[in-house]
């Protein structure tokens, strides 16, 4: 089963309930962990313990500034869980087209809808990203035709807040999301 | 109403969006606390206003903060508000934030249940969607008992979308609410072929983690899994199968072999690594098979040498798993191993260390710890120097010091690495010290010096104090230089360093070591000082003694004041005497004469109790409330006892007192575990009144010390000579002089000493079983036909449509083996209890589990063994007739019974309690069973696993008991009473009487699952088993110990054990010729062929070879290796069984136990 998904490093989601102050402290802790490792070494972690259980591995993918970070029993193919992080950035990178790192830390919400097409309850739900692309899109229609033309007024005002921001630059692209890993040709 | 909407929509534009709060907060970076909190203000203004859209725009901003570690409990209601907004934007929301923030404890998670019920079934796939990906997130066990039927309804939806989620969110159902799996285990099985591969995986998955679990129920899906193995080309779900296998293989040997030639191939065939790993890693568990283990084996140094790291990772974690199997395949990789020691990355450092385990021998221990050693230094991270460090332990103390051949180098090694500062292990260090010097008696010289000079530069080790820090090395320092006094070069010089005011910085446990030692060692200076006759430097010592002691009464800790203040009364009155130029030294040594043994960590927990010891019971009754304290002695005393009783303590003369003192110091002293163990017996003694009369004398605990030292020596030759034939041995329980049997000679002589276990000790397995597993309530057989009770619970309004019943369409194994069995079964039962000339009253369970296959069946009694019928009647005892209770419980009823007897009454209303199960039917919506206040029900259910099949056999009986009363029942113990044939596996040293504890209470309404063992010799017979299940039953109104008799039935086809026969293997069996024959014949029958036998398979285990029109050959095999062929032939009305066996007494009574089966047809 997957225990914990993150990105940033204050946040993140878990798929088991625990009280706030410790979601926190396991998520600064993993993201630590994960974020002094050097390059060029194993994408494994045994973090366990923070979430309990040594059968527990962090599993995690550096992309440019992010970190992909799954949290993972035993149960999972750690090399599928690579496959599936590879995936999920894909994914990303198709929903908002050339994502960028503020896409994500402004769409947080748009994040987890995506996570929650491929990862349900802490299960592995789907791994075809065109599944998961295709029910992302149907999803987003069905939301902007109950927008319909009330939702208008609302995304002009977001535009112009978003006009006015400089610090928005597009460019910072999360970096060549298209390596793969070396042996692991994608699954169907 | 429209102007309404656009001003909401005007005002929403103006609210804070979650872009514009993540925005904000990078904005506040510097008060980031104070503007979230201005944020949580302003949302909540938004939640109080009627606009939805701006409620789910609060509750989007909320979710966002939740992640960021904010609680945002308190607005769980408004959560449910935008949940149940009609539009799928707000509903995301809404189910986004749920699954975020509910919990078990989050009370109005229930009034969800109709919301998420209705979007289950909302023609929007994507409303449905997110109603179960939300409650995937925050399921309660209420949920999934009443959303579980509407749940499974969407298992079979048109959309592949609902249906993949659907599957994949029963698993947190069955979590929750375990009597759901039966009934829906069918369907899902049905899914592992769907034709979508996202459902198929989904279907996978869930099996295949429940699987993981309990593997011994899915071994019936072994064919199907094998045969999705070989089809599917879908890496994901391959994994998953694979995985699945590595779980299955130890449980059913032909099945590996089954596997290795697929696996083999794939592994070949396969260009995606995970796939080719996980095959590796099926084969390693199969083992059997060599070529392709070493293959495996092979294919792991290929990963290892990768470049790429995660391989490299993989490779060694499987390593690992062979380690524990073939020490020997992964010794022969030993130098690519030590490499990884010094790669970059920790986690296959961490990994190499773990195969190190199995690298090291006499030869190269002393190599590997000493480049381990060099990493410590090297080691800038503290987790990974912890893990070396203890790496390091365990590799020198495994299997009882096997490979140390020089223990003053691992005495060195152990003082070089209290260098450590700032880890964790400083008592792993200290209880190596400990153990070492205490079991090595030659080293002693050696680590006493080494651990004074560690006490003289106490300064260097104790300036981190931190719990469990470095400076716990001190306390097996100061312990050992204490009582191994005799070995210091200058003793005098150690005191004053244990003396020094620096120490009362450290923790108390450890201060309270050095005051008990201080001692020790200051009576043995002043032997030593007397025996010169120096009697000045004698009395400087009782001086320095006196002057320092007072730093340690002053301590802010109990342990180390009451000691020190002890002490330091007992040093005064030794200057006294020493001034007066009484010689001393002889009386203070004699606080610590003798010799310590080490006691082994478990063995106070191993102690049996001793017969006829009931610590449960009452040494006097127990008063009841109604008679007030005062009243109390009034009733058991005079008044002048009375008195006297109180006084008594006071009134105990001054010597005894003393006397008594002395001893309990011994007795302390004497007990180097006394700081951290219970009150010692002896003490307790102390503190209750009327002890005189027990005998407190040193003399006799001197006795048995001895006596238990000789019996130990016996012992250990003994196991020597067993331990000369079997050479592993576990550091703790094994327990000998290390062989050097090897090449290389002990640097000196190695006398390991054994630690000490009591007599009799109790088997360890009981210590490591985890009752609270959560995963247990899942060890559920799924083989077995549903029962009608077993329907989820339904929503009595719900369309027939969604509700139509999905066991009717099930799958065909169901068909098979359908439900008249089952009733059958009842009768069969029920007969069983007529023959009982209904002595005993039984009662059969309610809850969603069935009734299950009667392969040992158990009959039950309800004994009451407490004043109120057991006024010696023994035959009113044995099996109570039920109508004689009730009568009595009558009367009772209108006499206003004391309270005295309000627990019994109770208990005795247990014969009114139903006798038939409620059945979950699709009307109830409360699926629990009525409880009324019966007693407590227990039912069979397992069948026999074999576990040896030589001369006797082992076979395991699963009982579930389940708790129908009000009171919590504890200290539940099943005695048996033993034939001749059978005997229950009792812990060793225990007698014929004793019961065998169940290890596991149960409170008001709770089953659970005990598992006994009992061993048989001859099979052919049937057996009758009488037995008792003793018990405390607890409530309110206080305990009462009671007892259940009951029968437990072994019956001759329970012995057999489904076996699968070819057609030409049987043929081959018949012509052989040994086989004895005999045949009954049963009239009347009228049922058809097919169910005829289902039935014989289903009750008799037996299985169909060939089947030709109404005439079938079958099968089946004892766990003792006979076999049992028979020829079911069908007549017009009648039915004829021939059967030929190995053993002839046997054939008889499966054919007699068959026709009392087919009777019933």
């Amino acid at each position: 089963k997957v225990q914990l998904f993150l990105i940033f490093k204050n946040s993140g989601f878990l798929w088991f309930r625990i009280s706030e102050d410790t979601q926190q402290q396991i998520i600064r802790e993993t993201f630590h962990l994960v974020s002094k490792r050097d390059e060029n070494v194993c994408n494994f972690l045994e973090g366990g313990l923070l979430i309990g259980g040594s059968d527990n591995k962090l599993i995690y993918r550096h992309y440019a500034t992010l970190y992909f970070v799954f949290c993972v029993d035993s149960s999972e193919s750690e090399l599928g869980i690579l496959d599936l992080i590879q995936v999920f950035v894909e994914t990303l990178d198709k929903c908002f087209e050339n994502v960028c790192e503020l896409d994500l830390i402004f769409h947080v919400d748009k994040v987890h809808n995506i996570l929650a097409e491929m990862v349900m309850g802490g299960m592995v739900l789907e791994t075809n990203m065109n599944e998961i692309v295709t029910q992302i899109d149907a999803q987003n229609k069905l939301e902007k035709s109950e927008a319909g033309l009330a939702g208008a007024p609302a995304r002009a005002v977001s535009a112009v807040k978003n006009m006015n921001l400089p610090e928005i630059p597009r460019n910072i692209n999360i970096g060549d999301i298209s390596i793969k890993v070396p042996n692991l040709p994608s699954f169907k | 109403m429209a102007l309404k909407m656009v001003k909401g929509s005007i005002d929403r534009m103006f609210d804070k969006n979650l872009q514009d709060l993540v925005r904000g907060i990078r904005n506040h970076k510097e008060d980031e606390a104070k503007y979230i909190s201005q944020c949580i203000d302003e949302i909540k203004q938004e939640l109080k206003q009627d606009n939805i859209a701006v409620k789910a725009n609060a509750v989007c901003k909320l979710t966002y903060l939740q992640m960021l570690g904010y609680d945002i409990s308190w607005a769980a209601f408004n959560i449910i508000e935008v949940m149940s907004a009609s539009k799928f934007t707000f509903k995301r929301i809404g189910y986004l934030a749920a699954s975020q923030s509910f919990h078990e404890g989050t009370d109005v998670i229930m009034l969800t249940t109709n919301q998420i019920r209705k979007d289950l079934s909302s023609p929007s796939q994507y409303d449905t969607g997110v109603a179960l990906t939300g409650l995937s997130c925050f399921v309660t066990p209420d949920l999934a008992r009443d959303l579980a039927n509407d749940i499974m309804t969407l298992m079979s939806h048109t959309k592949p979308y609902i249906r993949k989620k659907a599957v994949l969110i029963m698993y947190k159902v069955f979590l929750k609410y375990p009597e759901s799996l039966r009934p829906a285990f069918p369907r899902l099985k049905e899914k592992l072929e769907d034709p979508d591969p996202g459902v198929q995986s989904a279907a996978v998955n869930v099996i295949c983690e429940l699987a993981r679990r309990n593997p011994k129920n899915y071994l019936s899906l072994a064919p199907l899994f094998f045969k999705l193995m070989t089809s599917s080309t879908n890496n994901w779900v391959l994994i998953k199968i694979i995985k699945l296998f590595g779980a299955l293989t130890p449980l059913e040997p032909r099945l590996g072999k089954k596997l290795i030639e697929p696996l083999t191939n794939l592994i070949h065939s396969t260009s995606a690594m995970s796939l080719l790993y996980e095959c590796v890693n099926t084969v390693i568990a199969v083992q059997r098979h060599v070529p392709s283990f070493q293959l495996c084996v092979q294919k792991l140094r290929i990963l290892i040498e990768d470049s790429d790291q995660n391989l490299k990772y993989l490779g060694l974690l499987a390593m690992s798993k062979i380690l524990k199997t073939h020490p020997k395949s992964v010794q022969s990789h030993k130098d690519l191993i030590l490499q990884c020691l010094d790669d970059k990355d920790e986690s296959i450092r961490l990994r190499a260390l773990d195969l190190l385990y199995g690298m090291v021998s006499k030869k190269n221990l002393m190599e590997i710890v000493k480049k381990l050693m060099t990493h410590v230094d090297k080691a800038e991270g503290t987790t990974y120097r912890d893990e070396l460090l203890t790496k390091i332990i365990d590799i020198c103390s495994q299997s009882n010091y096997q490979h140390i051949t020089n223990f003053e180098w691992y005495i060195s090694i152990l003082v070089e690495l209290t260098r450590l500062e700032g880890t964790r292990h400083g008592h792993l260090i200290a209880a190596q010290m400990l153990d070492v010097a205490i079991r090595v008696k030659a080293i002693r010289k050696f680590a006493v010096s080494q651990m004074s000079t560690l006490l003289d530069n106490a300064h260097l080790v104790a300036s981190s104090t931190q719990r469990n820090g470095i400076c716990e090395v001190l306390y097996a320092a100061t312990w050992i230089c204490g009582e191994f006094s005799e070995h210091l070069q200058e003793p005098q010089h150690t005191l004053e360093a244990m003396l020094r005011p620096k120490v009362t910085t450290l923790p108390g446990h450890i201060q309270a070591v050095y005051v008990q030692n201080v001692v020790k060692l200051y009576a043995s200076i002043l032997q030593q000082k007397e025996q010169a006759a120096e009697t000045e430097a004698a009395q400087a010592v009782t001086q320095l003694m006196v002057d320092r002691l007072p730093q340690f009464v002053q301590s802010a800790d109990l342990e180390v004041q009451e000691r020190a203040s002890c002490i330091l009364q007992l040093v005064k009155h030794v200057q006294k005497l020493q001034a007066k130029g009484v010689p001393v030294a002889e009386e203070v040594s004699a606080l610590f004469a003798g010799e310590l043994n080490p006691v082994a960590p478990k063995a106070q927990k191993k102690v049996p109790v001793p017969e006829g010891l009931d610590l449960d019971a009452w040494i006097n009754e127990p008063l009841s409330d109604s008679e007030s304290e005062d009243e109390k002695p009034k009733a058991m005393f005079h008044e002048e006892e009375q008195r006297q009783a109180k006084h008594r303590l006071p009134e105990v003369d001054e010597e005894e007192l003393a006397r008594r003192r002395e001893a309990r110091k011994q007795e302390q002293a004497n007990n180097p575990f006394y700081i951290k163990s219970s009150p010692s017996p002896q003490k307790r003694y102390q503190d209750s009144p009327g002890v005189e009369h027990i005998p407190v004398c040193p003399p006799y605990v001197r006795l048995e010390e001895e006596r238990r030292h000789r019996q130990r020596l016996e012992k250990d030759k003994r196991r020597k000579k067993r331990r000369d034939k079997e050479k592993k041995g576990k550091r703790r329980h094994g327990s000998l002089p290390t062989e050097s049997d090897e090449d290389i000679a002990p640097a000196q002589q190695v006398d390991i000493v054994t630690e000490e276990m009591p007599e009799n000790a109790l088997p360890s397995d009981e210590d490591d079983k985890d009752p609270n597993d959560p995963y247990r309530a899942l060890d559920i057989d799924l083989d077995k036909p549903l029962a009608d009770s077993e329907k989820l619970p339904v929503q009595k309004h719900r369309n027939a449509e969604n509700a139509k019943s999905p066991e009717k369409e099930d799958v065909p194994v169901v068909e098979k083996k359908s439900k008249k069995p089952k009733k059958k079964e009842k009768k069969h039962k029920e007969k069983e209890r007529d023959k009982e000339k209904k002595k005993e009253k039984k009662k059969v369970r309610s809850a969603p589990r069935p009734v299950p296959v009667p392969v040992c069946a158990l009959e039950l009694g309800i004994r009451d063994n407490s004043e109120y019928t057991g006024h010696g009647d023994s035959e009113s005892r044995q099996g109570a007739k039920p109508s004689k209770h009730k009568k009595k419980h009558k009367k009772e009823k209108e006499e206003q019974p004391k309270d005295k007897k309000r627990s019994r009454k109770k208990l005795l209303g247990s014969e009114e309690a139903p006798g038939e199960p409620v059945q979950n039917g699709a009307l109830e919506e409360e699926p629990l069973p009525v409880r009324g206040t019966s007693l407590m029900i227990a039912l069979l259910l397992q069948t026999y696993s074999v576990q040896g099949s030589l001369q006797d056999s082992q076979v395991t009986v699963s009982i579930i008991l389940e708790n129908l009363s009000g009171s919590v029942l504890k200290s539940m113990e099943l005695s048996v009473l033993d034939s001749l044939n059978t005997r229950m596996a009792r812990p060793e040293g225990s007698s014929v009487h004793d019961g065998v504890p169940v290890p596991f209470q149960l409170p008001p309404g709770v089953s659970n699952e005990a598992q006994f063992v009992f061993t048989v010799q001859s099979i052919v017979m049937a057996q009758k088993l009488k037995g008792t299940l003793s018990f405390i039953a607890k409530d309110d109104a206080g305990a009462t110990h009671e007892k259940l008799d009951f029968k437990l039935h072994f019956s001759c086809s329970s012995y057999l054990t489904t076996t699968p026969c070819y057609s030409d293997a049987f043929a081959k069996l018949l012509e052989s010729g040994d086989l004895s024959m005999s045949s009954i014949r049963v009239d009347g029958i009228s049922m058809s062929f097919q169910n005829l036998l289902t039935k014989i398979c289903f009750h008799h285990h037996f299985s169909v070879v060939e089947r030709v029109d109404s005439c079938a050959s079958m099968y089946s095999r004892s766990i003792q290796g006979h076999h049992v062929c028979l020829l079911v032939k069908k007549g017009e009305n009648s039915v004829s069984v021939d059967g030929k066996c190995s053993d002839s007494t046997l054939l008889s009574n499966v054919l007699e136990e068959m026709k009392a089966t087919l009777a019933m047809c």
